[in-house]
């Protein structure tokens, strides 16, 4: 069925919690009026406010009361009305769900999703990519979909699985991106890369919008003769690594593109144990592609400028194939 | 009763007669159990054998034992924080688990992840904190509200500082219990200083229990070295709570009669102060009227006292003979699964 990116999201947790009554949401804004985003429209509707809970503007509340209701036996799935906001739940996602298996082996099963990443005009504080915070705090799994099918795929896994799960949607892809999407149960397992472009002399490793920034220089260097395959790793905690290597020693070339910025971002990690495991297979110098070290500026002009593009993807490419 | 009770400052004090002779016994044993837990905890510091902070909750037993104590432990759940040692054992912790939990010795709960307190023990419904002052109560709040979702009332019960209560999470907390009428007793334990800091540069209110009425819940302040009386405000919030009246927000008064850990020689507090809340120890004062009243004479109370100490001592040196847990522990169970 084709769905958009939004549609894919809202059916996934739709299906989730239609099938297990310890799913319930909690969230600013979800109940009546849907959500900021309208991820969650008609939810309330079908499931009633014991289980789409319109909380306070209070992030640590939000996400705190998840994580106990969490060691209750519920799978709760955490709206961030913005990703952006997830600072002022910063504590209880790192100190307290991602330490809790290691010092008591009890699960939190817990969901924190949310709008994410620029190139829609929000200003520093509606656009952050911040998925790199939470790969660096241990104990949190990361996903990061950049498709439909993914999106619901990696929803359910994200839903069922056993710790917290920090769930990156990228506002820009909501509606713009649509796709087919498998009806009813559909699971992506959290820590599979997907090879989305199929490329013999340049790997583009990415996630989330990269992809698809990926996939439009692709259409340009094909032109070229420039024949890139597109690695998508989906989730950077468990990171597939090996899908990653095996598309390097084939192709002898890696880029690492995200949205996020440059410095200690994932594409730093993703860099490094290429570097390390499949140096002897490269014939040029790991780059990455990524924003530039700033806060996302508002104005059209100058967010375009410091986000990565098709276009610096492409440009970094051909010095890769020129090396 | 919505409005918090308005202060003069002062906080209450009335003693009570809801406890029956065996039960009035039990609660000054467990108060004896914490009070003698610090004795040997003490001597182990200053043996050198104590690893991490050892931090007395001598002046807080009546707080932890007579809260802990109006819970009921096969329904309710209990969140301690640092000195809470007696609330564990109202909870039924077994001794030995508890010391090598504390002492992070092989078959501790925590396979020496972490130490002191800070365990789960879900079997006896104790979540023990992080050190991260606050962070557990919109944790505790949930718990409740997953059994809400059920239609089941099972109370929270948690602790935080004068000092703790400062910390924001605690405002959402207590405002987000209140709003969803979850069945939150959240109890602040005034002991007059955070560390180094005193009350009256952490907060600027008379008393932290006039927040309650801001939050649009029960509050009061009441004298923190009075057991029966920390039970008996304690059994009301857990009935309001079960009649679906939400959190209370109760503030006891009490005195840190140590320094915030053993390796703080607490000078800067004035000697005076400490004179005068030593005339109100919450165990002999304790002691004082169980006599008094004829439940256990002197020498019974000394005996009882003597065999919790020894006790006491003879499970940290069989925790002591414990090895340390296996390095290997410390890669492992970073997920459940991955
Ligand atoms: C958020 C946070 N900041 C700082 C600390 C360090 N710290 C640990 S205990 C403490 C003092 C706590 O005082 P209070 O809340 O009054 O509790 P008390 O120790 O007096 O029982 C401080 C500052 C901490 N654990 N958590
Ligand atoms: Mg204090």
């Amino acid at each position: 069925m084709q769905m958009t990116y939004l549609e894919a999201i809202a059916d996934a947790m739709r299906h989730e919690m239609r099938r297990d009554d310890n799913v319930f949401m909690i969230g600013e804004d979800i109940g009546t009026y849907g959500g900021a985003f309208k991820v969650t429209k008609g939810f309330l509707d079908e499931f009633g406010a014991k289980r789409i809970i319109d909380a306070p503007i209070s992030e640590a509340a939000i996400i705190g009361s998840a994580i106990g209701a969490s060691l209750n036996g519920m799978r709760p799935i955490v709206e961030m009305q913005f990703m952006d906001f997830i600072t002022n739940g910063f504590n209880q996602v790192v100190t307290v769900a991602g330490t809790t298996a290691y010092r008591w082996g009890l699960p939190v099963p817990m969901v924190v999703r949310g709008p994410s990443g620029g190139g829609v005009g929000g200003n520093p504080f509606h656009s952050r990519n911040s998925e790199a915070w939470f790969a660096h705090a241990t104990g949190l799994k990361v996903v990061c979909p950049a498709f439909p099918d993914d999106a619901k795929g990696l929803m359910i896994a994200s839903i069922r699985d056993n710790d917290p799960v920090m769930f990156f949607e990228h506002k820009g892809l909501y509606r713009k991106i649509k796709g087919e999407v498998p009806e009813g149960e559909h699971i992506v397992p959290l820590g599979q890369a997907r090879v989305v472009r199929k490329g013999t002399h340049c790997s583009v490793i990415a996630y989330g919008s990269a992809v698809h920034m990926a996939l439009a220089a692709a259409e340009a260097l094909a032109s070229e003769g420039i024949d890139i395959e597109v690695v998508d790793i989906r989730t950077l905690v468990p990171f597939d690594q090996e899908t990653v290597f095996e598309s390097v020693r084939k192709t002898g070339r890696a880029l690492v593109a995200h949205e996020a910025v440059l410095t200690a971002g994932f594409g730093g990690e993703i860099a490094a144990r290429i570097a390390d495991i499949a140096f002897q297979y490269l014939d040029a110098p790991v780059r990455r592609v990524a924003a530039f070290d700033s806060p996302t500026p508002f104005a059209p002009t100058l967010e375009q400028a410091v986000l990565p593009n098709a276009e610096k993807i492409q440009a970094a490419v051909r010095e890769l194939c020129n090396f | 009763m919505k409005s918090t009770q308005r202060s003069s400052g002062k906080p209450a004090s009335k003693s009570t007669s809801l406890l029956t002779a065996d039960q009035r016994k039990e609660l000054l044993s467990y108060m004896l159990m914490a009070r003698e837990f610090d004795t040997a905890m003490l001597r182990l510091y200053r043996q050198g054998k104590a690893f991490g902070g050892v931090y007395s909750q001598l002046g807080n037993e009546a707080v932890s034992v007579g809260s802990a104590y109006a819970l009921d432990r096969d329904r309710d759940v209990l969140f301690p924080m640092h000195r809470n040692i007696g609330s564990h054992f109202v909870f039924g912790q077994d001794l030995d688990q508890l010391m090598v939990n504390h002492l992070a010795r092989e078959g501790s709960q925590m396979r020496g992840t972490d130490g002191t307190g800070h365990y789960a023990d879900p079997a006896r419904r104790i979540y023990g904190n992080v050190s991260h002052l606050g962070a557990m109560i919109p944790v505790a709040a949930g718990f409740s509200l997953a059994d809400q979702l059920r239609g089941i009332t099972t109370v929270s019960l948690t602790f935080i500082g004068d000092g703790g209560a400062q910390v924001g999470e605690v405002h959402e907390a207590l405002n987000f219990a209140s709003v969803h009428k979850i069945p939150l007793i959240l109890i602040i334990e005034n002991n007059q200083y955070a560390y180094s800091t005193p009350n009256s540069l952490e907060f600027a209110c008379e008393r932290l229990s006039d927040r309650a009425l801001g939050y649009g819940m029960y509050g009061t302040t009441i004298d923190g070295t009075d057991v029966e009386l920390v039970y008996a405000t304690c059994l009301e919030a857990v009935e309001r709570a079960r009649r679906g009246e939400g959190p209370s927000l109760i503030e006891t008064r009490t005195m840190r009669m140590r320094g915030h850990a053993e390796h703080d020689d607490f000078s800067y507090v004035p000697k005076d102060l400490l004179e005068e809340w030593a005339t109100k120890d919450p165990v002999e004062t304790y002691i004082t009227r169980i006599v008094r009243d004829g439940v256990m004479t002197a020498d019974e109370v000394k005996a009882l006292r003597e065999t919790t100490l020894a006790t006491m001592i003879a499970s940290i040196d069989r925790a002591l003979e414990r090895a340390w847990p296996a390095p290997e522990e410390g890669f492992k169970n970073v997920f459940m699964s991955i």
